[in-house]
């Protein structure tokens, strides 16, 4: 059954490239978003799925992840159908430089979007390693078009970087699994010699040590480029600029975290090598970097899909931080992992409503957005502070607690500077946020009707973000703290 | 096996060498080509349970990275119409100095760290750890997108020839599944650079710095 999910949206990319009418092709990309979270919820409800021989299944982990991305991805066609159709069909002028040129097909366009909902579940299904790797790298190559939808100079250069920078930093992933292997050679032969990370799990005390422990930095570097820790980061302002506010959004809230998984799939098969320990120090360490060089970003940083781009290098420098912290703070890290996708993703199509309406990127020319696109606005706010982590949303919930694993666990040190930094960049961010939304809107610009399909769904994302911080339901609290289970981190 | 994957592996070596050293593309491309194909041989000679697979494998390898990728490489740059990588970020011998170093410390790394067992030649560690060092400098050296995707390929290799090392204890499958994705890589890096020269009239990267952040703020780039 679980299987559906990852060919179900692959055929309907395969078809999406071939159907030539826009109507059809509206119908199959929400359809299938539709249909792919239905699966998902019917997978949640039943006990633990196996399929393609024990390669693919779902634990609590992976489907923390996979609902995470096919909630976003649902939100996202809802919000492509109207972004579709508002895009010119012919050649146009840049909006920031003035130049000609034209969108990629759309039939490319939504095809690809489609391939990457079928990596990304099969990202969060992998129970063999090296498939997990080869998902990896399948997110990478159908996300490249995606990037590059606006067939010009910016976004080719941000969609080069990127899919150079990722692809050797997947590389190094693999030769981290390639050393796995080797730490699970027996000397005389015999015994578990596969990736499948059950049986890994299952031997994981006979793992040799430093080829182990080696194995970990790689794929940390390696997954850690794709998921943008710092210093690796340096793909993820630029791609997520260029691309379309969509793509963006799925970008953030979605591939960043399959690649947290990759990561979080070899923290789970250190813990239970028992050398957890060996895990914690780089993790927190460039969790940390992460949120400093963000917020040294955000500083006065002139371009708002910029701004979101760094203040995700920040969220997942808090991941990183969370799960490096252990204890209390992995769940509240898994938590803070979906609610930072809701709200990010909220404020990526808001932004994109916001660059279609002023036509700029710089925060310092939108202005009186409350007046010109006062839906828009309004959410915008909103989702500033939910993002900043201020109550009563979701982001204050998890911040809060992964603050409380951090002094349960005595690292002092290391909340203090998490709290430092998260102070600084709501500083940061609110000077570039509030100005945006107040005021009097610039002369000439005339109110227009603001359709549903723009702010319809970044509304859903940030009322979700709303409920998740006065109420977690009993069933996710369970999820995440089998998850966390997983983890080593005993709750 | 031994002294005749002794002789590839130095023959890996010595690609790796002319990889450093050389400016013409066509070249280039070549050497890479034969590089991947030696690397086929080599996986022809794994031993052991895996034999039929291996023979599979070693076929795989040289169709697709002796002969398809450097293909599409080729036809990348025949479109564009460029010959040389003309002035790199780092010369022509001290790329090669360099090389000479990266060599001493990829043997040193491989004696510090031990196959647990293993039937491959000794050198078949070094060599690859080398071959990716490689083609990791050629991202960062060359300023050409063709050779800066040609490193990407090269530094493939590498970890290829590193996971021959432990080919029996690895599924063919994800084997495969690795090939077909570099196929893909690279599939789509050809087509981006073929862009890159329709919209810019040439394919430095380096000259490709619209984005960033304001002076001195943001150095890193690929």
């Amino acid at each position: 059954m679980i299987a559906a999910l990852v060919w179900g949206p692959a055929l309907a990319g395969g078809a999406a490239f071939a159907t030539r009418s826009r109507r059809a092709r509206e119908v199959l990309l929400v359809g299938t978003a539709l249909g792919h979270a239905a699966g998902v919820g019917a997978a949640a409800l039943a006990p633990a799925a196996r399929a393609w021989r024990g390669w693919l299944g779902l634990d609590a982990l992976g489907l923390l992840f996979l609902a995470i991305t096919s909630a976003l991805f649902l939100a996202a066609s809802l919000y492509t159908v109207g972004y579709l159709r508002r895009e010119p069909a012919s050649r146009h002028s840049d909006l920031e430089e003035g130049f000609a040129f034209s969108n990629e097909p759309e039939a490319v366009f939504v095809g690809c979007l489609l391939l990457f909902l079928a990596s990304m579940t099969l990202v969060t299904l992998a129970r063999h390693l090296g498939l997990l790797w080869v998902a990896v790298e399948a997110t990478t190559l159908s996300t490249a078009p995606l990037i590059y939808f606006h067939r010009q100079h910016r976004s080719l250069e941000a969609t080069w970087k990127y899919l150079l920078v990722c692809s050797v930093g997947i590389g190094l992933a693999l030769l981290g699994n390639l050393f796995l292997a080797v730490a699970s050679m027996q000397p005389a032969g015999g015994g578990a010699e596969s990736m499948l990370l059950d049986e890994m799990l299952k031997h994981a005390a006979g793992l040799r040590r430093e080829w182990l422990e080696a194995s970990f930095l790689l794929v940390l570097v390696g997954y850690g480029t794709k998921m943008g820790l710092a210093p690796m980061h340096t793909w993820l302002p630029d791609a997520h600029s260029e691309s379309p506010s969509l793509v963006s959004a799925l970008l953030s809230g979605a591939l960043l975290n399959c690649a947290f998984l990759g990561i979080l799939r070899s923290v789970e098969l250190l813990g239970a090598a028992g050398d957890l320990g060996f895990t914690s120090g780089p993790l927190r360490a460039l969790g940390l970097l992460s949120m400093g060089v963000a917020a040294l970003f955000i500083l006065r940083q002139p371009d708002y899909k910029r701004m979101l781009a760094y203040s995700s290098v920040e969220h997942m420098g808090v991941l990183a931080l969370g799960v490096g912290l252990g204890g209390a703070a992995v769940p509240g890290a898994l938590l803070h992992a979906l609610n930072h996708s809701l709200a990010k993703a909220m404020l990526f199509l808001l932004a994109g409503n916001l660059l279609a309406r002023f036509a700029t990127k710089r925060s310092a020319e939108v202005r009186g957005a409350l007046r010109a696109t006062p839906i828009t606005a309004a959410l915008w706010l909103a989702g500033f502070f939910a993002i900043a982590g201020s109550p009563p949303f979701g982001l204050f919930v998890s911040e809060f607690a992964i603050l409380r694993g951090a002094l349960a666990s005595g690292a002092s040190a290391a909340a203090a500077l998490y709290l430092t930094l998260l102070g600084v960049i709501f500083v940061a961010m609110a000077a570039g946020v509030l100005p945006m939304a107040l005021g009097p809107a610039p002369a000439g610009l005339r109110p227009k009707p603001e359709p549903w399909s723009a702010w319809l769904p970044p509304a859903l994302l940030g009322g979700a973000v709303l409920v998740l911080g006065v109420w977690v339901p009993a069933p996710l609290a369970r999820l995440l703290e089998r998850a966390a289970a997983l983890l080593g981190a005993a709750g | 096996m031994t002294s005749f994957g002794a002789a590839l592996l130095a023959a890996v070596l010595l690609t790796d060498f002319r990889l450093l050293g050389g400016s013409r593309l066509v070249a280039l491309i070549r050497i890479a080509g034969a590089q991947g194909a030696l690397l086929g041989v080599l996986a022809a000679l794994a031993q052991g349970p895996a034999a039929d697979l291996a023979t599979g494998l070693a076929v795989g390898t040289i169709a697709l990275k002796g002969l398809l990728l450097p293909q599409l490489l080729q036809r990348a740059i025949r479109r564009v119409e460029i010959r040389r990588e003309v002035e790199p970020i780092v010369g022509y011998s001290a790329s090669l100095a360099l090389g000479v170093l990266a060599l001493a410390g990829a043997g040193w790394v491989a004696g510090d760290l031990p196959l647990p067992r293993s039937d491959a030649p000794a050198l078949l560690v070094p060599a690859s750890l080398f071959t990716g060092y490689t083609g990791l400098f050629l991202v960062v050296a060359r300023r050409k997108a063709i050779t800066q995707a040609l490193g990407y390929l090269v530094f493939e290799n590498g970890i290829y020839g590193f996971g021959l090392a432990i080919a029996h204890e690895e599924p063919l499958l994800v084997q495969l599944g690795v090939l077909l994705d570099l196929l893909v890589a690279v599939f789509v890096m050809g087509i981006i650079v073929f862009h890159i020269q329709r919209d810019f009239d040439h394919i430095d990267v380096d000259r490709l710095d619209a984005l960033g952040e304001a002076p001195g703020a943001e150095v890193g780039r690929p």
